[in-house]
């Protein structure tokens, strides 16, 4: 199939940035999405131009490195899958196809499509974690069993891929289903109770110094997440908030 | 100079506790004037990083993606290894061990082996201690799967995102570090250099890949954990980025490099669709567990299911041929992953594959549906006998096994495995060979350490599944910080290490040549052009099955295209800004060099092992006529490269293998 593609350009991150028109041609439905932007790379270098910029690693839905805001939906059209597990095959001939980077405040933009989610990290620094130092004497894995249910929910919880689309659906930018899924996971297992208090209290305070926005409860987030985290975990960390609120 | 693996002395069951008796430590006080660089954030990186920071050394730690969480070890699917004897199956330390080692087709160190196998169930508790939510039963408690090659239940796992949820665990661990101050982590930074002082290793040269900017780090130790180098093949299931440059410019300035021609080729991947195709993904070798592997008995099916004039699901149990099962009774769909490989390919040589390209086996889940969802209808006592019910129940509990791997292959193939066949294919995955490193994981270079899939060490010439995410945390959790400290003890009195030495400047300088070159250079072919004319060779001539002829044309070819690629080779763009082709020529300028290297030690070891196949060494007959047949008598030994140049100069150095604690056999999973 033959498409028009309106790119988003943008030098570096002081650059104004503009959408540019492109054609790519003979584009088969069974290529993924990034293996498309690879025909217009390669077409751009050959005649002199600079390649898009996107970020991109493991092509399979599991890094979270991949972004991409197409057709104004994060990841694009498709449901429960990034950016890399698009395929073509959701498009049609003669298709024009608008690709942004993220947006967000806490999310600047390094070049073209590519956006600096550092926040992300920093947010975990201040607290997605459990303190056990390595020593080869912790105890034994089967000493302390977990219901099967809340493994399970834990389990969901952190598959979060940290990619961020849910923060760029989300009209006010809040990162509430990304921390929220990192605090459910601790919270739901017994390991992680010791710390529950300071953990969501720190990791909550550090998403606000980010700039990430308020939730307003408009549940765009759990649509456009490529990994299906549900707004339960939002749920969890409020409660979790609240308590500790009340302890500290 | 002679090769010395420094592996202890006595009994192998007692190596590394005496070992860690007797080296020397490192004071707390004095810790926190030692800097230690990790390059790398994976299973390895990660968790070594992690540790070595929680212990009082300062650590940097680099990787090239946007964030330690994103290094490619968050793609295992299938699970991880360890003795734990859970299910009361007979496991044991000596009997993973030995699989290992077997596995490996008797080419790997055994006292490595052991190691790895008596740190094992440590893993697992300080993942389970950092909230690693592995799967369970309902009971509470951790539930495995089996894997090929071995005859019990060892794996843990977390549905289809082991690596992932691993590989959190460890990012947690450094997040931790990383609030105290104890990590300093750079992000998009790529290693262009080791640099040595005084014949030690003692920093390395970065490139910011945002700003272009060129940095110094120095270190009193640098610890490489920088992944395996599958993609020298251009198309694997390794993720993009994947490259060889770290261990290679190690290589450089002196690390010997193991085993490069020992690849793993897995048999279960998702087949090649076209040109256009930039990775290959996997479907984990658990779908063994449940998964039976088969094509048509009959050629007329074959040609009526290409021609969709035959569906799969409608041919008869009788005209299928369940190959694996057939050749291989003991341990049928689950043999291990060289053996899976190879009869796969040997089936669609034969004509027999199922695709367009030919090249596409079956792995059919039905029979697994129909089991458990009977399982689970006698539980709930429902009607055993009802199809449609049985169907659904079976579907469910494969849902919950494997659900995220279905789904990413309904993605990509447009079909719906519940209900039809996966269409597989054998894909480059793994890079048993790397750095050469001894007992302590330290290279050839003093100070230069390598751990996880960039070392050589643990699996010899293949690996069984489950076992790398294994080594991984052992080497960056409990192996690495002992052994560095024992060499970390003698530098308690240097004090910081200058960045402003004549060595820093010189490995500056080089690395800057280079960048140089590449954006001034007036070429007319892309990177990419280069990078998939080297994996068509590699594929082709030193992929799953090797001959004298052929590895002596891809030898002259990989040169050929390396002289090419420096002459033709277009990089647009500047050097000074984010340019993502200038990072992937440098990349591929590596793998050139490396492919031919490849190839050379693939011709040098006249014998088949493991994932090296060579045609010219089968079993000629008997009940393992066709198998491959190993030489322990000549190859019994390590190949260890020395750098002199061009690969074509690279010398050969030889680690002899001993093996007190294991009788070498022929490896028959019959
Ligand atoms: C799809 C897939 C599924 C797998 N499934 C399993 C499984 O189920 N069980 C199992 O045991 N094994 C599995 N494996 C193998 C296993 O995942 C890997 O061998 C292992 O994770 C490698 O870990 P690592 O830490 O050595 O390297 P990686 O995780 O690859 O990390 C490499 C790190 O090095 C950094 N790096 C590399 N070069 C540079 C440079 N020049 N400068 C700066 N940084 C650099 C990267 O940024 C990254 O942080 C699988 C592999 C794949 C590809
Ligand atoms: S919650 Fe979903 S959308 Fe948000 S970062 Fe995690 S995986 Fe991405
Ligand atoms: S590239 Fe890894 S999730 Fe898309």
């Amino acid at each position: 199939m033959n498409l028009t593609l309106k790119i988003w350009r943008q030098k570096n991150a002081s650059d104004k940035g503009k959408m540019v028109d492109y054609k790519v041609n003979d584009i088969s439905p069974d290529m993924s999405f990034l293996e498309m932007l690879d025909v217009l790379n390669e077409q751009l270098i050959n005649t002199g131009d600079q390649p898009v910029a996107f970020d991109h690693d493991c092509r399979e839905g599991i890094c979270g490195m991949c972004s991409l805001y197409i057709n104004g939906e994060a990841h694009g059209p498709d449901r429960g899958v990034t950016t890399c597990q698009l395929h073509m095959r959701m498009f049609k001939d003669g298709d024009t196809i608008f690709i942004e980077p993220f947006r967000a405040k806490a999310f600047p933009v390094v070049k073209d499509l590519i956006v600096d989610r550092s926040a992300f990290d920093r947010v975990q620094h201040a607290g997605g974690f459990i303190s056990v130092n390595t020593s080869g004497n912790t105890i034994d894995a089967n000493a302390t069993p977990v219901n099967k249910a809340d493994a399970d929910k834990a389990f969901e919880a952190a598959t979060c891929i940290g990619c961020g689309a849910c923060v760029a659906t989300c009209k006010n930018s809040s990162a509430m289903l990304f921390v929220g899924a990192k605090v459910s996971q601790f919270a739901l297992l017994p390991q992680g109770q010791v710390e529950a208090t300071d953990r969501v209290l720190n990791m909550v305070k550090q998403m606000d110094e980010e700039g990430f926005g308020n939730c307003t409860n408009t549940g765009a987030c759990e649509v456009e997440c490529p990994k299906g985290i549900s707004l339960e975990n939002i749920a969890r960390m409020n409660t979790e908030f609240l308590k500790a609120s009340l302890k500290g | 100079m002679a090769l010395d693996s420094k592996t202890p002395k006595g009994p192998i069951k007692d190596k590394w506790t005496n070992y860690k008796n007797k080296i020397d430590l490192v004071n707390p006080a004095n810790k926190r004037n030692i800097d230690v660089i990790v390059v790398g954030t994976g299973l390895a990186g990660g968790s070594a990083a992690a540790t070595l920071a929680e212990l009082g050394y300062n650590v940097k730690a680099f990787c090239f993606q946007d964030s330690p969480r994103r290094a490619h070890s968050i793609a295992a699917q299938g699970g991880i290894n360890a003795a734990k004897n859970y299910q009361g199956d007979g496991d044991s330390t000596y009997r993973l061990f030995y699989d290992t080692v077997k596995g490996g087709d008797y080419r790997s160190r055994e006292a490595n082996v052991y190691r790895l196998a008596e740190v094992s169930a440590n893993i697992i508790d300080q993942c389970v201690a950092q909230g690693v939510p592995f799967a369970r039963e309902y009971g509470g408690l951790l539930d495995n799967r089996s894997f090929g090659g071995v005859l019990v239940s060892r794996t843990f796992y977390a549905a289809g995102q082991t690596g992932q949820q691993l590989l959190l665990g460890a990012y947690s661990a450094m997040n931790r570090q990383i609030g105290r101050g104890k990590i300093k982590m750079y992000n998009r930074h790529e290693m262009l250099d080791v640099v040595k002082v005084d014949g030690k290793a003692r920093g390395i040269i970065t490139r910011n890949l945002i700003t272009g900017e060129i940095e110094r780090h120095s270190a009193h130790a640098v610890v490489l954990g920088s992944g395996g180098y599958g993609n020298v093949f251009f198309l694997s299931t390794n993720a993009m980025g994947s490259n060889v440059t770290a261990g290679w410019k190690a290589h450089k300035r002196g690390a010997y490099f193991a085993n490069p021609c020992y690849t793993q080729i897995h048999p279960t991947c998702i087949p090649v669709s076209g040109d256009h195709q930039s990775k290959l993904t996997l479907m984990s070798e658990s779908l063994r567990n449940d998964g039976r592997i088969w094509v048509p008995k009959h050629m007329k099916d074959v040609e009526a299911i290409k021609a969709g004039t035959l569906k799969p699901v409608d041919l008869a149990e009788e005209d299928r041929d369940y190959y694996l099962e057939r050749r291989y009774p003991a341990f049928g769909n689950l043999v291990p992953r060289d053996v899976a490989s190879r009869a796969a390919k040997e089936r669609c040589d034969a004509g027999y594959g199922v695709n367009a390209t030919g090249e596409a086996v079956y792995l059919d889940f039905a029979s697994a549906i129909t089991r458990y969802g009977k399982e689970q209808a006698t539980i709930k006592g429902l009607d055993v006998n009802d199809a449609a019910l049985i169907k659904k129940l079976g579907q469910e509990v494969v849902k919950n096994k494997y659900g995220n791997l279905f789904q990413m292959y309904e993605k990509i193939v447009d079909q719906d495995p519940y209900n039809t066949p996966m269409m597989i294919y054998p894909a480059v995955h793994y890079t048993m060979g790397g750095v050469w490193v001894d007992y302590n994981l330290m290279t050839t270079v003093p100070g230069l350490y390598c751990i996880g899939e960039a070392n050589f060490s643990d699996h010899g010439a293949n690996r069984l599944g489950a076992s790398a995410l294994m080594q991984g945390l052992a080497d960056g959790y409990f192996v690495l910080p002992y052994t560095i400290g024992d060499y970390l003890s003698d530098d308690i009195r240097t004090g910081p290490i200058s960045t402003d030495s004549k060595e820093f400047e010189e490995a500056e300088n080089d690395v800057k040549k280079t960048l140089e070159f590449f954006i001034t250079n007036e070429g007319q072919h892309s990177v990419d052009y280069f990078h998939k004319r080297l994996g068509k060779i590699m594929w082709n001539k030193v992929g799953m099955s090797r001959n004298v002829k052929g590895l002596t044309e891809a030898i002259a070819e990989i040169k050929e295209l390396r002289a090419q690629f420096w002459k033709e080779v277009k990089v647009p763009g500047a050097a000074d800004e984010y340019n993502e082709e200038l990072a992937k020529a440098g990349r591929v300028a590596d793998f050139l060099e490396l492919g031919e290297l490849f190839a050379k030690d693939a011709l040098n070891r006249e014998e088949s092992c493991g994932g090296h196949f060579r045609e010219d060494s089968v079993e000629l007959d008997g009940e393992q006529k066709g198998e491959a047949l190993r030489n322990d008598k000549d190859f019994a030994y390590v190949s260890a490269w020395e750098y002199k140049g061009e690969p074509s100069d690279a010398v050969l150095h030889k680690e002899e293998l001993e093996f007190n604690d294991i009788e070498l056999k022929q490896r028959s999973y019959k």
